[in-house]
């Protein structure tokens, strides 16, 4: 392969696994402006998607379609009963609690995952074949094609919900002033659920269209939901695009840095970038700043 | 005293605070006063390293402490209370008020692990004096009860005996007597005065008009970030500009 | 009166005696093993505790300071024949000037952010661990680490190791006690609750932090280089993502802010895989089910749910007296 090839490669790697964090990081972004909370467990839901997808396949033997809908909506399930369970009655606690809480459920999804599942690694089936794509030297699987376009419909279903729909309009009102949208007769309590209902559905999305290429396991979900931590700290909280562009710059750099650099060290870039970023500029290199007021 | 000099304060769009000047004088009480949305505690913020102001400057005691961090303005003898009463809730009454005696003693992460002579000696201090400004202030039954319990009055006269701790030379106080009852507020009254007795500035930020008058030496009138008037009681309540703020405004 | 001060003195008196005469109750017995590593869990989850329970910031990388004790002591030990007990001491130098170094920039950080940013970190020297492996030996881990020893006491049995590590643990409790209750614990507890009051109060939040988060990880490394030289062989496995949500879980099982808590968080934990070793797999479910119940229904910990059992039985036995003084 030619180096141009060569770089085409890790390009493209880059940015199809750049689309799965920002749509991780979407998932976080969403509960975060509604709540406020970080929802430490979203890399679980990530990893429900395709745990699930799996087992309704090779157990269930449904047809493809059927077990990734199904997936879904487990996964959504799951997002709910956990903000009923675990948050809801946790509103007013204080953040470190709330942390420890998410972080809790984040153990216990994957403890469970690890006891119905066990420990090995499985495959999803590519969606539409495995058959390679040849393009400037380089390789595009189709289902590359299929991350792309999965992200890129999210993204501009997300756009036309929060910006055009009455229910996504009222999510974002909750999030600029709960007691303010409460007044006004939005459903804070609903919004919230919705809200996790969202993000757990997306990233279970997330983790379905990945799994074809990257394997799935049952401890698949930290170190995507740390990265998809990542792209959204990158890109910043409040916009959509920006999550995307955070998500996108990751995982560029990321195989960037793992072709041209060193291969084993390649999650420790993710880490350095949130790093450098929380250091110095921790609203994200494509939002505005804030002012805090006391 | 303390002196304020072409403070302005520019938030973004929003002019909080422009071209405010004022002094205080020593050992007296000065009230701030002003419709909401006027500044003061955007102004307090901004003398007690919260904030920085966008240009001017701050004195205390004639020393330029502009840009002093909030930290060493305590050991200074700056303090402040908040609007929201800003209790070590966790904390018992009188471990509260030992904090205020942070900056009056000196034993580090060493001396206190090892328990250092020095440190049990400077531990029974802190206990002595904190004791002291528990009776000084009212509070001294209550010094054993965890912070967070306390009634809301008593909260604030633990915000105070804690400044008082920290032996300063100026107390600002936000809205001490908001959330007061008229008998808190007339007690409340007399702790200032007492306090100022003691030798200590006071600058308060109040709504609560009685009060203001009643024991302020000096008032400063803030309106729309701007400073309108300063005087006595008497001379700003003549003051038909003052007159036309409040009933004018909204 | 018994006051304040002498019931605590006699309560850690009483806990001294119950560790220093335990051995004899237990001759021979495996247990006397587990409590060796209940004592070297007890010393991190104390540190831990100081900076979360105390100081109120979260860290969900404290397994790497853990870590670098364990393989600067490992390392050198292995192969330079230099006394161990200096390495230790190096080790927690260097452990304590890293946490100081990012100690500045990451303990800005608030809530989440800061849970993110001690999460990546602990990655990132997790990642070091496992792949430098000229040093550490990577994943397969680094042996021939050698025991401690005074002169010819050598610490290479339960009963030696037991003493060796709880002399240390005691030490790091007592110190520990002493300091929450001095001015710098009550300027630690003023910044978790109010930290603009604290600082407004003359305490230097942004110093302070970073003090004390040092002292947390000369702590921990201090216990990985015990930890080192008594297993004689360490793994990055031991330091990683999942022993910080350990460390995490014990602190909160036991109680935020209370250091016997920090003891019974470490001994629950350590013991539980050992309860438990016919169901191996259930223990990170049950780590995510203990962090998600405590916090919702005794936030204080178990130690503040053994005081209120304590509390209760205390009025009842008052009420007791009352009735038959009326009677």
């Amino acid at each position: 392969m030619d180096s141009f090839g060569q770089l085409f490669q890790y390009v493209l790697s880059g940015l199809s696994n750049g689309a799965i964090y920002a749509l991780i990081g979407f998932g976080f972004a969403i509960i975060y402006n509604s709540t406020g909370i970080i929802n430490f467990a979203q890399g679980e839901f990530v990893m429900l998607g395709g745990m699930l997808t799996v087992f309704f396949l090779a157990v269930f033997k449904l047809p493809l379609a059927a077990a990734i809908i199904l997936a879904i909506i487990i996964s959504t399930i799951v997002g709910v009963s956990f903000e009923r369970l675990a948050i809801r009655p946790l509103k007013n606690a204080s953040p470190l609690s709330l942390i420890i809480i998410t972080i809790g459920a984040s153990i216990f999804m994957r403890g469970a995952a690890m006891l119905i599942w066990g420990k090995d690694t499985y495959a999803l089936p590519a969606f539409s074949g495995s058959d390679p794509l040849y393009i400037a030297g380089a390789t595009i699987l189709p289902q590359h094609l299929w991350i792309l376009g999965v992200t890129v419909l999210i993204i501009i279903g997300s756009r036309i919900f929060f910006n055009y729909s009455i229910a996504g309009k009222a999510m974002r009102a909750c999030s600029y002033n709960p007691l303010a949208a409460g007044l006004v007769g939005i459903n804070v309590k609903n919004m919230v659920m919705l809200s996790f209902a969202i993000s757990s559905a997306i990233g279970s999305m997330a983790g379905i269209i990945i799994a074809p290429l990257t394997m799935t396991s049952y401890d698949v979900g930290i170190m995507l939901g740390l990265k998809g931590f990542c792209a959204v700290i990158i890109g910043g909280m409040s916009s959509g695009l920006g999550t995307l562009m955070g998500g996108l710059l990751l995982g560029l750099l990321e195989s960037l840095g793992a072709g041209f650099i060193s291969a084993s060290y390649k999650d420790a870039i993710a880490f350095i970038i949130l790093l450098l970023i929380l250091f110095i500029r921790p609203e994200g290199l494509f939002s505005k700043k804030e002012t805090e007021r006391f | 005293m303390l002196r304020l000099n072409g403070v302005t304060k520019v938030f973004g769009g929003l002019t909080a605070l422009e071209d405010v000047s004022f002094s205080v004088t020593g050992e007296s009480i000065t009230g701030v006063i002003g419709p909401n949305g006027a500044g003061k505690t955007t102004l307090f913020n901004i003398v007690t390293g919260l904030y920085t102001q966008t240009s001017g400057e701050v004195y205390l005691g004639g020393k330029n402490i502009s840009f002093f961090n909030t930290e060493s303005l305590a050991g200074l003898g700056l303090v402040r209370t908040f609007q929201n009463v800003e209790l070590f809730g966790q904390m018992t009454v009188l471990e509260n008020v030992m904090v205020g005696l942070h900056t009056g003693s000196k034993s580090g992460i060493f001396s206190c692990a090892f328990k250092l002579p020095r440190q049990i000696k400077e531990e029974k201090y802190i206990r002595k004096m904190s004791l002291e400004w528990l009776e000084f202030t009212g509070m001294a039954d209550h010094a054993d009860m965890k912070a967070g319990n306390l009634p809301f009055g008593k909260g604030r006269l633990l915000e105070i005996s804690r400044a008082l701790a920290a032996k300063p030379r100026v107390i600002l106080m936000d809205e001490p007597a908001a959330g007061l009852n008229s008998r808190e507020t007339t007690e409340l009254a007399l702790l200032i005065r007492k306090i100022r007795k003691t030798g200590i500035t006071i600058v308060l930020v109040e709504h609560d008009m009685d009060l203001v008058m009643d024991i302020c030496d000096s008032i400063v009138v803030l309106n729309l970030g701007k400073k309108l008037a300063q005087g006595t009681p008497r001379e700003i309540q003549e003051n038909p500009s003052v007159i036309a703020a409040y009933l004018g405004e909204g | 009166m018994i006051t304040e001060k002498k019931r605590q003195i006699f309560i850690f008196l009483i806990f001294t005696a119950a560790v220093l005469s335990a051995p004899f109750f237990l001759k021979g017995n495996y247990l006397l093993n587990v409590l060796v590593f209940v004592g070297i869990n007890t010393m991190l989850a104390v540190a831990l505790n100081l900076l979360l329970g105390y100081a109120g910031q979260i860290s969900l990388g404290h397994a790497a300071f853990f870590g670098m004790g364990a393989y600067i002591s490992g390392i050198i030990t292995a192969r330079f024949p230099v006394d161990p007990f200096l390495v230790m001491i190096l080790a927690a130098l260097c452990s304590g000037a890293l946490a100081f170094v990012i100690g500045f920039p990451i303990l800005k950080l608030k809530g989440h952010y800061l849970a993110m940013a001690t999460l990546g970190f602990g990655i990132i020297m997790y990642i070091i661990f496992n792949e430098t492996v000229e040093l550490t030996g990577g994943p397969s881990g680094l042996s021939g680490i050698p025991s401690l020893h005074i002169g010819s006491l050598i610490f290479d049995n339960d009963l030696n190791n037991y003493y060796l590590v709880w002399t240390f643990t005691l030490a790091v409790m007592l110190l520990s006690i002493n300091l929450s209750q001095s001015r710098i614990g009550r300027a630690l507890r003023a910044i978790h609750d109010s930290e603009v009051a604290a600082r407004v109060m003359g305490v230097n939040a942004r110093i302070l932090k970073v003090q004390i988060f040092t002292v947390s990880a000369v702590i921990s490394a201090v216990a990985g280089s015990l930890y080192a030289h008594i297993m004689t062989f360490i793994a990055p496995a031991s330091f990683g993502f999942n022993f910080s949500v350990e460390l995490l879980t014990m602190v909160v099982v036991g109680g935020l802010g209370s250091i016997y808590g920090s003891f019974l968080g470490a001994a629950i934990l350590t013991m539980l895989p050992e309860l438990l070793r016919v169901f191996q797999n259930l223990d990170i479910v049950i780590y995510g089910l203990m962090l998600i119940l405590m916090t919702m229904f005794m936030p204080g910990g178990l130690i503040s749910g053994i005081g209120a059992i304590a509390e209760f039985v205390a009025a009842r036995i008052r009420k007791r007296k009352d009735d038959h003084a009326q009677a």
